[in-house]
This record gives C-alpha cells, sequence and structure tokens, in this order.
C-alpha cells in the first residue's frame, strides 16, 4: 500500500546562480546576464502563491490549473499557505539553516552577520562561521558561494579535498541540496504518523555521492535518514534517472509484499544542477526565473491496512530491452500491455500521472507541454486499441490526464507529485485507479542509446 | 521531400519526440549516412 507522500519545495533563489546552465550561461555572456539573472528572481511569497507550487503540496487540486489563466506567475493565489496537507514550502534561510545542520564534513561557513539570522541550526552543532574575507579566501580556492537577496554572499560550502573533483564546492553542493531537501520531505512524513518504526530507506535521486575512487557510490538515503533522525533502518539507493521513484516504488512494494520489511519509504531530495535551466527562455518572455525550488519527496509504503491504496505488483511494468524506443512503443510497453496483463483497458484508469512538467517553465524555452505529448500518445493507443474513436482523443486525454504543475526537477517530476491528490481521490474521492508512468534519459550518460520507463498501477482498496 | 541518398545526416533526436536510433534507422534505409547521432533530454 501507499499510506502518505510528502513534497518539501525549498526556495532558493540565491543558488540560482549555481544551476548548470546560468552557471554555463554566465560565464560566456558575462556579468549582464547575470545582472538580469537577478532582476528576475522572485520572492518568497511569490513563489508560494505560485499556483503550480500550491497543487505540488496539495492545497489547490492540479485540474484546477486547467481553467486558470496562463502564465501562472500572472495569476498568484489569494491567501496561499506554505503548509498543505501533501508537503510544504521552505524560505532560503530555512533551507540553508538545514544545510549548515547537514553539513556532517564541517565544509559549510556563513558570515556573522547571517548566522545569527539563521539561529541555531535545528538540533545542530551551531552553524559556524567565517569572515568576509575568509569566505572570499574559500571561494578562490574552489568552494562554492552561497547567496541571499539575489548576490550578496552570506556564505560558502568549501571543497571535501584539495584535487578530488568529485569533492569540488560545488558537486557537494550539489548533494547536500539533494540530501537537505530528501531528508525534510522524509522528516515531515514520519512526523505525521504514530511513530512505527520505518525498516528501509530506499533512496531514487540523481546526484552521484563519492569522491574520485567512486563517484556517484551513494546511499544518499542513508545520510537523508540520519538527519531525519531516523532510528533502526536500512538504506540504499536505486539508480535509474528519472524513471527510479517509480522503479522504487515497485520495489518497494515488492519488499513488503514478500514480507522482508514492513515499512519501506522511498525517498528523494531535489537537483541543484537544475535549478535555471530554462533561464534564458524565462528572461525573453519577460517571466520571472520560475526554476528557483528544489523539491524533495518522501513515500509511505507498508502493507495493506484496509484503506490505503493498492500498489497492484501486477500492473508493475519496466521497459525491456528489445521493447525499442520510439515514444508509441514506450507508452505501449508502460500504459497497455500491464493493463492488459490483467484484463484492463486504458479507459478504466481514471488518472494517467506522467512526467507532469510545468508547461509555463518549459515552452518558453521550446521544450514544449511534456505531459501534453504524453497523454496525445495514450490517447492515440486508445484509438488504436478500439477503445474510443479519433474525435474523442482530446477528451480522452482531458478526462484522463493532467496539467503538468511540478518543477522541472527530473526524477521528482516523473509521475510521484501526483501521490498526494492521488492518494485522496482514491481513498475518500472518486477515482479507482492511476497509472504512474516514469521515463529515463539513459542516453545521457553516453553508456547507450537506450532509454528507460517504468509504471504501476495505484488502486482503490477493495478493488 | 528531402533526397536523403548519399548525404551525410546529422541525427538530432529529442527523448519525447523521435529519439536518434530511430532517426538513424530512417535516414540509413532512405540511403543517407549519420556521421553524428545524439538524443537530447530537455527537461
Amino acid at each position: 500500500m501507499v499510506r502518505a507522500t510528502q513534497v518539501v519545495l525549498a526556495h532558493v533563489p540565491g543558488l540560482v546562480f549555481s544551476g548548470s546552465k546560468p552557471r554555463r550561461e554566465i560565464a560566456r555572456e558575462g556579468p549582464g546576464l547575470q545582472q538580469k539573472i537577478r532582476d528576475h528572481l522572485r520572492p518568497f511569497e511569490a513563489a508560494v502563491a505560485y499556483a503550480p507550487h500550491q497543487v505540488m503540496i496539495g492545497n489547490l487540486s492540479p485540474e484546477l490549473l486547467w481553467d486558470r489563466p496562463r502564465p501562472w506567475h500572472a495569476s498568484p493565489v489569494a491567501g496561499a499557505s506554505t503548509e498543505g496537507p501533501g508537503g510544504c514550502l521552505i524560505d532560503q534561510s530555512t533551507f540553508y539553516a538545514w544545510l549548515a545542520r547537514a553539513d556532517a564534513a564541517r565544509l559549510v561557513s556563513f558570515t556573522e552577520s547571517f548566522a545569527a539570522v539563521l539561529g541555531p541550526a535545528p538540533g545542530g552543532p551551531g552553524v559556524r562561521t567565517a569572515s568576509h574575507a575568509a569566505l572570499e579566501a574559500t571561494l578562490t580556492a574552489g568552494g562554492e558561494p552561497l547567496y541571499a537577496e539575489g548576490e550578496r554572499l552570506v556564505g560558502v560550502i568549501a571543497p571535501g579535498h584539495e584535487t578530488d573533483e568529485s569533492l569540488t564546492g560545488a558537486v557537494l553542493l550539489e548533494n547536500a541540496a539533494a540530501k537537505v531537501t530528501g531528508a525534510l520531505a522524509l522528516r515531515r512524513l514520519l512526523g505525521r504518523g504514530a511513530g512505527e518504526p520505518v525498516d528501509f530507506l530506499l533512496g531514487c535521486g540523481e546526484e552521484a555521492v563519492g569522491d574520485r575512487y567512486q563517484r556517484g557510490g551513494g546511499n544518499l538515503a542513508r545520510a537523508m535518514g540520519e538527519l531525519a533522525d531516523v532510528r533502526g533502518a536500512g538504506g540504499a539507493d536505486l539508480k535509474a534517472f528519472c524513471a527510479a521513484p517509480v522503479h522504487a516504488l515497485i520495489m518497494a512494494g515488492a519488499l513488503i509484499q514478500s514480507g522482508l520489511y514492513r515499512r519501506v519509504v522511498v525517498v528523494a531530495g531535489g537537483s541543484l544542477a537544475k535549478i535555471g535551466m530554462k533561464v534564458l527562455g524565462h528572461l525573453n518572455a519577460g517571466y520571472p526565473v520560475l526554476e528557483d525550488v528544489l523539491a524533495g519527496i518522501a513515500i509511505d509504503v507498508v502493507p495493506d491496512d484496509g484503506v490505503s491504496p493498492w500498489l497492484r505488483l501486477d500492473t508493475a511494468a519496466t521497459l525491456r530491452l528489445g521493447d525499442g524506443d520510439a515514444p508509441h512503443q514506450v507508452a505501449a510497453a508502460l500504459t497497455l500491455a500491464p493493463l492488459r496483463r490483467r484484463g484492463l483497458r486504458l479507459s478504466d484508469i481514471d488518472r494517467f500521472a506522467v512526467e507532469l512538467h510545468n508547461p509555463d517553465i518549459t515552452e518558453p524555452a521550446g521544450s514544449g507541454d511534456v505531459p501534453a505529448n504524453n497523454y496525445r500518445i495514450i490517447a492515440a493507443l486508445a484509438v488504436q486499441a478500439g477503445e474510443i474513436g479519433r474525435d474523442a482523443m482530446p477528451a480522452f486525454a482531458r478526462s484522463r490526464g493532467l496539467p503538468g504543475f511540478s518543477p522541472t526537477q527530473g526524477h521528482i517530476a516523473s509521475a510521484v507529485p501526483y501521490l498526494p491528490h492521488a492518494l485522496a481521490g482514491l481513498t475518500s474521492g472518486g477515482l479507482r485507479r492511476v497509472q504512474f508512468v516514469a521515463k529515463g534519459s539513459l542516453f545521457l550518460g553516453r553508456m547507450t542509446t537506450m532509454g528507460d520507463g517504468a509504471s504501476i498501477v495505484l488502486e482503490r482498496n477493495g478493488g | 521531400m528531402v533526397e536523403l541518398r548519399d548525404k551525410l545526416v546529422l541525427a538530432l533526436g529529442e527523448r519525447d519526440g523521435i529519439p536518434a536510433p530511430a532517426l538513424r534507422a530512417c535516414i540509413e534505409s532512405a540511403g543517407g549516412r549519420v556521421i553524428y547521432e545524439v538524443t537530447q533530454c530537455f527537461v
């Protein structure tokens, strides 16, 4: 069963300059672009009132976005809260305070004045401080800056080694950002339960943790568990690009079903590298920098409690070698084929949760509307299967699809942002079945030309 | 219509569109020669 899920969105405009794309573009274009980005950063209040973020934390249902005027940042949600049933938003200072606490290697330092604003690291040994001159010296030695209010240097993360490229300040900040956001989602999830022990933490992020001899060695799940004050649980990471969260759900379900564990939490942190990835498109469109949040998620997988939706392992599918990589082949292998195995049709699925990238983020950069493209293919499969007529495709896509609302945080955007809404719909709402479909771009690592994918159906308890 | 026979082709695929291996298969079946192929992911 999937019992609960929690999402944490950390608004980090000061880290936009540490995103891969802004870093490269500023190096190429110079300070003019840097200033332009700085001028287009949005305040925390705007990030809270941003309708897609309110959907992420469960305060707005995704379907409400269909009729909301776009771009969504131009119509802020009145009275928006940082708290929702599915998660919360935290501001940059809160993130930095947790970054200080997460700093197991004591590499993060803040200026004294900013440390005073942060207060003591929550439950930790205290925030390390350094003079401005010392921070500048650490930057020169390969540290990564931590900015506040646009580009005011308030801290730095030092390299973990003088010459190890896997332990530069930039790499460590990327990994620490994932650790903090995943751990905060985990803390939030566990804090809302009855305190039952967790047996296993299954990480499914994309960051590569390790030194030069084992870049990507991983097990960030254990580090997240430590930061979240979990005791008694084991942990490991599963790596599969953006498909990993759905692979992890399948494996978590199997671990529970086998009886090996009683409680598995799937956990992932955010992607710092992808902050500001579409920044040029946003600037050209006159938008604020919309990729300014890190997202973490934690998903509680437990045995049947008579209420929580069933994770139907008999509908689990992964893209098999030989299935093919063309979009219709991938969609057929991940949606239609596993349903047929159980005697179901595409029309038996109330909602398909695909990669739910926010189109306001992707379209200005020429990347199109990712979920809409996926729904078009699924609708075409329904036509091909004789379930609907060709003219019913738009209605099929609208009634069984979703508007994109997730920040472009890679694996986080892969289907699982719909979980808070699916859990509500499959328990107290009118949903019966939701299929979660994720894809992974393995070819980006240059080890194969293949992609990957995984899917599974979540079904109302009792069928 | 583009005549691909004996042409050198750069195949730029997209994950949610047409991936590069599919482009290669089409191009080669039409007599073209792929000298570079890559599939991009823009999310």
